[in-house]
């Protein structure tokens, strides 16, 4: 495609291009008037964000149809189609659950829905019992939400009835304003995904940075993978606040290891831990890809408390260990569920994840990864690997990024669509 | 300074990271110690893929493989100076 066919209001000439496998990619650095006023904005410690009744601050503004059950998500999806401006998010359970799992799953719902991203809430569930106990939960927040069953009343009249109060929704909510904020309220995660040794060297340690600077401040972070710190297990427990929190630590890293690890394992575990990605990516061992990990919570931050997955965080502002999955989907959907509003989430081959309701930040030191597939990141940290670029300054890069998306950029895999939401389960359904 | 090829942890480890794509065997590589960024030089013996490790010495079988200053594993079989070290030659000693 030659440039000078396109019309345009800048230079597109001074578009960087390159090759890739014999195409000509253009990948346009666009830094109109919007954007330099954006890096002004950026540069306070300050961003615009919408408080939710409960005093709890968003960076997003969505309206959602929450499905219980993976027998509503058609409902959900044809009022999502119905009402524009809403958003349906379909996942696969709810049905015959019991116990700790059932518990967990509930967790996830009403956690997803009183996230302060989120505006307003429709729940559509088989029935009204579970639909009711959802409901029930967001409601605390105090934000709107309404649930309906479908049963005694059929897709159709569910969808009428259901869309009637999501086209209300999304019109009160599309005139609620942003007020401005501290960056001190913000709830920012952490995860990342399709390591390699170049995440241990620069994006993770972005990420540590960022934490080191801004954990004193107050907000709250949190971390995860419970699998993925094997091989590091002893700096891990290292890092707890108090000894006390790091021996409930390590006695539930153990747990995970001797109840999941040992009693389901069909073979030695070098083909699953590293990845087949981690392992083209140059990692070798379950203890290198750990201590790359660990490098995401910084030099100075100790975490002081362990959180259920999908829990809530309870006491006050700092560094949190949520026990989940390493899976990328699934740690996100656990950690939005406890309520965080941002997701930071280094990746060295290239992970595309997103989520529906929490921006996912996406960063890379990996040059490779920055030329195959650039429209994937948001943060280019690779001037690390040059020495051109130190840590402090590439955590000052992702403050930068946080806080631009805070105010409403959007992120890669959110204008690419990636609404990732998946459940965690614990046992087979009754 | 150039960009380095390679990036060390720290001075105890014993392998280091390629940094650059297209590594040609025979490349007398710039590599840095990132803990105090202190530098040395060394051949690469192979071509090796960005991302991946070299071995900084000699290595033989039963060695433990130091990266971050950390135990990351042990030499299943002999690796020279300049080589590509991973899961040909390395492995866990977890499982």
């Amino acid at each position: 495609m030659s440039v000078s066919q396109m019309v345009a209001n800048y230079d597109l000439s001074k578009v960087p291009s390159k090759t890739v496998k014999g195409r000509k990619i253009e990948a346009p650095a666009f830094k109109g008037p919007i954007a330099k006023k954006a890096l002004r904005a950026a540069a306070k410690d300050h961003f615009n964000g919408w408080r939710r009744e409960n005093g709890r601050v968003g960076v997003r503004n969505h309206v959602l149809l929450l499905p219980l059950d993976d027998l509503s998500n058609a409902a959900c999806e044809a009022v999502a189609n119905n009402v524009k401006g809403v958003m349906a998010i379909p996942h696969a359970y709810g049905r015959l659950q019991f116990g700790a799992d059932l518990d967990l799953h509930f967790r996830t719902l009403i956690g997803t829905g009183a996230n302060p991203n989120v505006a307003a809430v429709i729940v559509i569930g088989i029935e009204d019992g579970w639909t009711k106990v959802v409901v029930d939960g967001i409601a605390k927040t105090g934000k709107p939400v309404v649930g309906f069953g479908i049963e005694g009343h059929g897709d159709i009249a569910t969808i009428a009835r259901a869309s009637y109060v999501a086209k209300e929704f999304v019109q009160w909510s599309s005139e609620l304003q942003r007020e401005k904020c501290s960056v001190s309220e913000l709830w920012v995660s952490t995860k990342c995904g399709e390591s390699d040794t170049t995440t241990g060297l620069s994006s993770c340690p972005t990420v540590g940075a960022m934490y080191d600077k801004w954990l004193p401040r107050g907000i709250y972070g949190v971390f995860g993978e419970t699998s993925e710190i094997t091989g590091a297990e002893h700096l891990c427990k290292a890092r707890a606040a108090t000894p006390a929190v790091g021996e409930r630590w390590y006695k539930m890293w153990k747990a995970y290891q001797d109840d999941v690890i040992e009693a389901h394992k069909t073979s030695d575990l070098s083909d699953s831990q590293p990845t087949k990605g981690n392992i083209a990516g140059g990692l070798t061992t379950i203890e290198e890809k750990a201590l790359g990990n660990l490098e995401k919570i910084g030099r100075e931050s100790r975490y002081i408390d362990i959180l259920e997955p999908a829990e809530a965080p309870a006491k006050g502002p700092g560094l949190y260990f949520m026990d989940t999955s390493s899976a990328a989907a699934e740690c996100v959907t656990l950690m939005a569920a406890g309520g965080y509003v941002v997701h930071t989430f280094p990746t060295g081959q290239g992970n595309v994840i997103g989520n529906p309701i929490v921006p996912v930040i996406k960063i890379t030191g990996n040059p490779k990864t920055m030329r195959t597939m650039p429209e994937h990141i948001d943060v280019d940290v690779s001037g690390i690997l040059r020495r051109d670029v130190t840590i402090p300054e590439a955590g000052d890069m992702l403050i930068e990024s946080i806080v631009r998306t805070a105010n409403g950029r959007l992120t890669a895999a959110e204008a690419l669509g990636h609404r990732e939401y998946s459940m965690t389960k614990l046992y087979r359904s009754a | 300074m150039s960009a380095p090829h390679l990036l060390v942890h720290d001075h105890k480890d014993n392998c280091g990271v390629v940094v650059v794509e297209n590594l040609k065997a025979g490349t007398e590589m710039l590599a840095v110690i990132t803990h105090d960024n202190s530098d040395f030089r060394l051949t690469a013996k192979m071509d090796i893929p960005i991302g991946h490790k070299v071995a900084l010495k000699d290595l033989r079988k039963g060695d433990t493989i130091w990266k971050y200053g950390q135990d990351i594993g042990i030499i299943k079989a002999d690796v020279k100076k300049g080589e590509h070290l991973h899961v040909h030659n390395a492995k866990t000693k977890r499982w």
